[in-house]
């Protein structure tokens, strides 16, 4: 399966065995080394004789990473942080990049509203004796004005983790996803799905290097692992605190009484259920930043 | 706003923390452990802005672990809040770590007490406190302390002292977490 994917970069130059004079055409792929930086950090170079060579030693080191004991987490995850992909971002043009943010805040014409991140939301986890209940509002607001009744506020990292949206859509969007792309990574490299506790800790720690650049993230991130259920409250100044109960967004504090009010630990998936969905009900009804309909997940 | 406060006696010292984590007008937790112990011997109470105080918490925790694997030396209490105030100093003029802490520990020169602010300021002291529950239980150290306090003796001014918090801050704060260090290690109470 390796050769067939390799062998597609290959030109028709390559087979010709008569002496002829080149048109000009493919001077250009003669001896080109078509390289290509894997996570692993290999470079080959896409020449007849060497792929096949090549290729084994790309299965190799595969099979020597997908075999490496449980002992060498530590080294495999310095990898995984030396070599993830650079991310690059352009800039505000500015001299000083990082303080757009606030002085867009403290700016005193209509350029003030670029950056009111308005947290018109209400999000809510909890954990129970059966799991996890996750339970969104899906509306978004641009000021006074509703601009989408439909959101998808919940947002699956994995197949084992969920994170929730609240502040800033892109930035929770984006780097949730990202958070699931390094969760992907760590399992190819270590063969064992990544505990809840270091995933939310390897986001605490992007946030947190982020902090006073106006990134607005409150997100929840849940997940059910070798420890059993675990629920993490993150924020964009670096908070990370583990919980059984939580609400994030503008209309927390109204979802907060009903939840406190109602919640035991001994509750049974439908009461569970229900009170997620009362609880944003109240919530929407009461704030205006929250509304649509009531989107859940459960980790059971 | 986090109470941070401490005492040393004749032969422990102690630090208490109240457990609340705060967000505008909510309160999101009231069970987190402010206290890190940063070897057997050294108790670090931290009180500030929850980010600079979990990850610098964190980071000193580990220079100095890697520090004694290095070197094999331990360090001491006053050589460990010393390092601490200096990455404090450092930071002040870009990015300060909006932490203030209490390190209180028990090592060959007996139990000891030091007070550092965020903006690296350090001070050997018998008793300290931060945060504005420093306000209400500065007074009440100064009246009960006296230099040779047995534990029980330390239990009870504690107690005095977060009821008093209790009492009279405006803030509401439900549980505290207090931690003693002895020559036989690291105790909570």
């Amino acid at each position: 399966l390796m050769e067939e994917m390799i062998f597609f970069f290959f030109q028709a130059e390559d087979g010709i065995r008569d002496f002829c004079l080149s048109r000009g055409l493919g001077d250009v792929y003669k001896r080109q080394v078509v390289s290509t930086q894997s996570t692993w950090g290999f470079e080959f170079r896409f020449n007849k004789r060497e792929v096949k060579r090549a290729t084994m030693d790309y299965v190799e080191e595969l099979n020597k990473i997908m075999r490496k004991t449980k002992g060498e987490e530590e080294e495999n995850l310095d990898l995984l942080l030396k070599e993830t992909p650079l991310i690059k971002f352009e800039w505000a043009p500015m001299r000083d990049p990082s303080m757009l943010i606030p002085q867009l805040k403290s700016a005193k014409g209509p350029e003030k509203r670029i950056a009111d991140f308005l947290r018109g939301t209400t999000t809510l986890g909890f954990r129970f004796q059966g799991g996890i209940i996750i339970a969104v509002d899906s509306r978004a607001s641009m000021g006074s004005f509703i601009s989408d009744e439909s959101v998808r506020k919940i947002l699956e990292i994995n197949s084992e983790l969920l994170g929730t949206m609240a502040g800033g859509a892109a930035d929770c969007q984006y780097w949730e996803r990202y958070l699931g792309m390094l969760c992907r990574l760590y399992h190819l490299r270590n063969g064992h799905k990544v505990s809840v506790a270091a995933a939310s800790k390897i986001l605490a720690n992007i946030l947190y290097q982020y902090r006073g650049y106006g990134l607005s993230v409150g997100t929840m991130i849940a997940g059910w692992d070798r420890n059993g259920p675990s629920l993490y409250l993150l924020d964009g100044e670096g908070l990370r605190i583990k919980g059984d109960v939580f609400s994030v967004g503008s209309g927390s504090t109204f979802a907060y009484g009903v939840l406190d009010s109602h919640y035991r630990k001994d509750l049974t998936v439908e009461e569970a259920v229900d009170l997620g969905v009362r609880a944003i009900y109240h919530a929407t009804h009461r704030d205006a930043g929250s509304g649509g309909v009531c989107r859940g997940e459960n980790f059971l | 706003m986090d109470t941070v406060f401490g005492f040393v006696g004749k032969d422990f010292a102690l630090v208490a923390t109240d457990c609340g984590v705060a967000y505008s007008i909510m309160r999101f937790s009231d069970t987190e452990d402010k206290i890190m112990a940063v070897d057997d011997n050294k108790l670090f109470a931290m009180g500030g802005e929850i980010g600079d105080r979990l990850n610098f918490g964190e980071y000193i925790q580990k220079n100095i672990h890697l520090y004694t694997f290095r070197t094999g030396i331990k360090l001491n209490v006053r050589e460990a809040a010393n390092y601490t105030r200096s990455e404090l100093a450092y930071a002040i003029r870009n990015g300060p770590y909006q932490v203030n802490l209490l390190i209180g520990g028990f090592d060959e020169e007996g139990p000891s007490l030091y007070w550092l602010d965020y903006l690296g300021t350090l001070q050997k002291l018998t008793r300290g406190a931060h945060g504005y529950g420093a306000y209400f239980v500065s007074g009440l150290l100064d009246n009960w302390f006296k230099p040779d306090l047995t534990l029980d003796e330390g239990i009870e001014l504690v107690k005095k002292c977060i009821n008093e918090v209790q009492t009279r801050f405006l803030m509401s704060q439900k549980n505290f977490v207090v931690k003693i260090v002895t020559k036989d290690g690291i105790r909570v109470i």
